[in-house]
């Protein structure tokens, strides 16, 4: 990181150079200069996201011991698996800007940083399993794809891998909800109660609504961020109705109609005083989820320490 | 509907694979055997499984996910070898598992873990080793096994290392999980119906590799008895311990409520 102040003159020429960069689609790497605000809006991102990840382990892993085949099992550990190593990239993303993951990890103990919202949310039964893996990775990917061309090197490329191993998420999600689908009575329920559940608060994962997204314009000028929420959502709606049908499943929502002016389907209005409800931490499971985050954190200190510990007597990286 | 496998085998003394009625194993010589080691890998896949989500460090559930697949994709070539992997895993009584005990055992804090993957990979690696180099059939399975065990026992060695010479704390901890677990440990070396290993070989390696280990970590090899006084039997014989039953009894809760169905 830079430490010496550049004076006013040398600031415009940097500043103008970043914004030269931006604009013709160069990626900004950790070494380069790049204005305050962008590396915070960065660190706010990066960490938001990878702290996703790790708590979004929690609702699936709820179901690992309980996977109905040893195929699912495999699946299932594989995906949550999957998602501990998205973690360790995006961490490892936000130290090349210069915060460490024992600070971020504090951040989130603390309520100081955020992950997504969806993940307060209970996975009730079996084809919770499913219907995370189609709508929640569904709609991550639809957000995380154009992250691949995002201005900052290192998180697109992280990215990059991030979006095929959450492909492959999604299609197990939607092969588990065909199979209930077409499944007993029994199993059909099981997968369209909890489509039904899991609907509406996939369409808030894409955010506030365009005008009332406090970062959503800076993020799109800096190119860290290339659609806006509702671009983002309507793209996602539209993916989706076709496969509901394929599924043989319903989405929960009267008002889904095809457009045929706009070429869009029109869905009906989001509930937002839920999604800010649950933003502001009275979700079903915001405090469960922070709660078993801290405990397995502070129940491991002492593993941590004695790592740390040897390390100092045996010289680091000595096995 | 598919139908329920044999369920117990009260004579706790016959070491026989119950083999499921319409599923009649592939292969009787290596049935017993394969059922042995498919549950002894299926259930510490289910112990370790339960780390999701509780790991001391972000790399750890990595790892321990990574150990926990390996051993459920050898349950699951194991246990085909006996009938429908899933009818095993999921309709039998606990009766009728021929895992050992030491790999049932809770999890316990992380140095419990570690004792019982420091016990057990450095027995597997051993035991799938004179396998690989055998002409039985499960010899093309332990080949592929035994690279996957080394890394487990190589995981297991390197964090016994660094709790035994880490902290006090740390020290004391792995120490009681060894320990604890140590009584488990003489069933390794049982006879196993089918499977034909030097078992003096196999038992001697093992105490020299883990006291050679323990003493790195400046930990002691424990001094107590390394199987229980009840002479009713173990693991191996369908016997095995309180908590085992409460493991199955969430392990296949889903799938024995929706009879026949397919997921």
């Amino acid at each position: 990181m830079t430490t010496i102040a550049p004076d006013a003159e040398s600031l415009a020429v940097l500043e103008a150079g970043f914004d030269a960069a931006v604009a013709a689609d160069e990626r900004i790497e950790p070494r380069d200069w790049m204005p305050d605000a962008y590396r915070a809006s960065l660190v706010r991102q990066i960490a938001q996201h990878a702290h996703s990840e790790i708590i979004g382990m929690q609702p699936e892993a709820n179901w690992i011991t309980r996977a109905p085949s040893l195929r699912r099992k495999a699946i299932l550990m594989a995906k949550v698996q999957d998602e501990a190593g998205h973690g360790l990239y995006l961490y490892s993303a936000a130290e090349t800007l210069g915060v460490g993951r024992d600070e971020l990890l504090g951040k989130l103990h603390s309520g100081r940083q955020k992950y997504s919202s969806i993940f307060n949310y209970p996975t009730l039964t079996w084809a919770d399993v499913g219907a995370i893996g189609w709508l929640v990775d569904g709609a991550a990917i639809t957000n995380q794809v154009p992250l691949c061309r995002c201005s900052y090197g290192p998180y697109a490329r992280a990215m990059v891998r991030v979006c095929k191993e959450e492909s492959f998420h999604q299609r197990q999600g939607y092969e588990l909800l065909l199979a209930l689908s077409r499944g007993t009575d029994a199993q059909h329920a099981m997968a369209q109660d909890a489509v039904d559940r899991w609907w509406w608060p996939s369409l808030m994962m894409f955010g506030p609504p365009d005008d009332e997204s406090a970062h959503s314009a800076r993020s799109m000028a800096w190119k860290i961020k290339r659609h806006s929420n509702d671009e983002l959502r309507q793209r996602f709606v539209d993916i989706c109705v076709p496969q509901a049908e394929s599924l043989g499943l319903t989405l929960p929502d009267p008002d889904l109609t095809w457009d045929e002016q706009r070429g869009h389907w029109n869905f009906g209005p989001i509930d937002w005083d839920e999604f800010r409800e649950v933003l502001k931490g009275n979700g079903p499971c915001n405090e469960q989820r922070i709660n078993q985050r801290r405990r397995a954190h502070e129940d491991g200190a002492w593993v941590r320490d004695a790592a740390a510990a040897y390390a100092a007597k045996h010289g680091e990286g000595n096995r | 509907m598919k139908p329920a496998p044999t369920a117990a085998t009260p004579a706790a003394t016959s070491t026989a694979a119950p083999a499921p009625a319409g599923s009649p194993a592939r292969d009787v010589a290596a049935a017993a055997p394969a059922l042995a080691l498919g549950d002894d890998a299926l259930v510490l896949s289910h112990r370790l499984g339960e780390w999701a989500g509780h790991a001391p460090v972000l790399e750890e559930e990595v790892a321990l996910a990574n150990i926990a697949l390996d051993l459920l994709g050898q349950a699951r070539v194991l246990l085909s070898l006996v009938g429908d992997e899933d009818e095993l895993a999921y309709l039998r009584e606990e009766r009728s598992f021929r895992n050992c005990q030491l790999v049932e055992q809770p999890n316990g804090d992380f140095a419990h873990t570690i004792a019982r993957q420091l016990y057990f990979s450095t027995y597997q690696e051993l035991l799938y080793g004179q396998l690989a180099v055998g002409d039985g059939p499960l010899a093309p399975l332990a080949a592929k096994a035994v690279k996957e065990v080394a890394y487990h026992r190589d995981h297991a060695e390197q964090w016994t290392l660094r709790l035994g010479d880490g902290t006090q704390e740390s020290h004391e901890r792995i120490q009681r999980g060894l320990d604890a677990l140590w009584r488990f440990t003489g069933e390794l070396f049982e006879p196993v119906t089918g499977l034909d290993l030097d078992l003096t070989a196999l038992h001697d390696d093992w105490i020299t590799r883990i006291a050679s280990v323990l003493t790195r970590a400046t930990l002691t090899v424990p001094q107590g008895a390394s199987r229980g006084a009840w002479t009713a039997g173990a693991g191996r014989q369908g016997l095995h311990t309180e908590s085992f039953g409460r493991m199955l009894a969430e392990m296949q809760h889903l799938h024995r409520s929706h009879p026949g169905a397919t997921w």
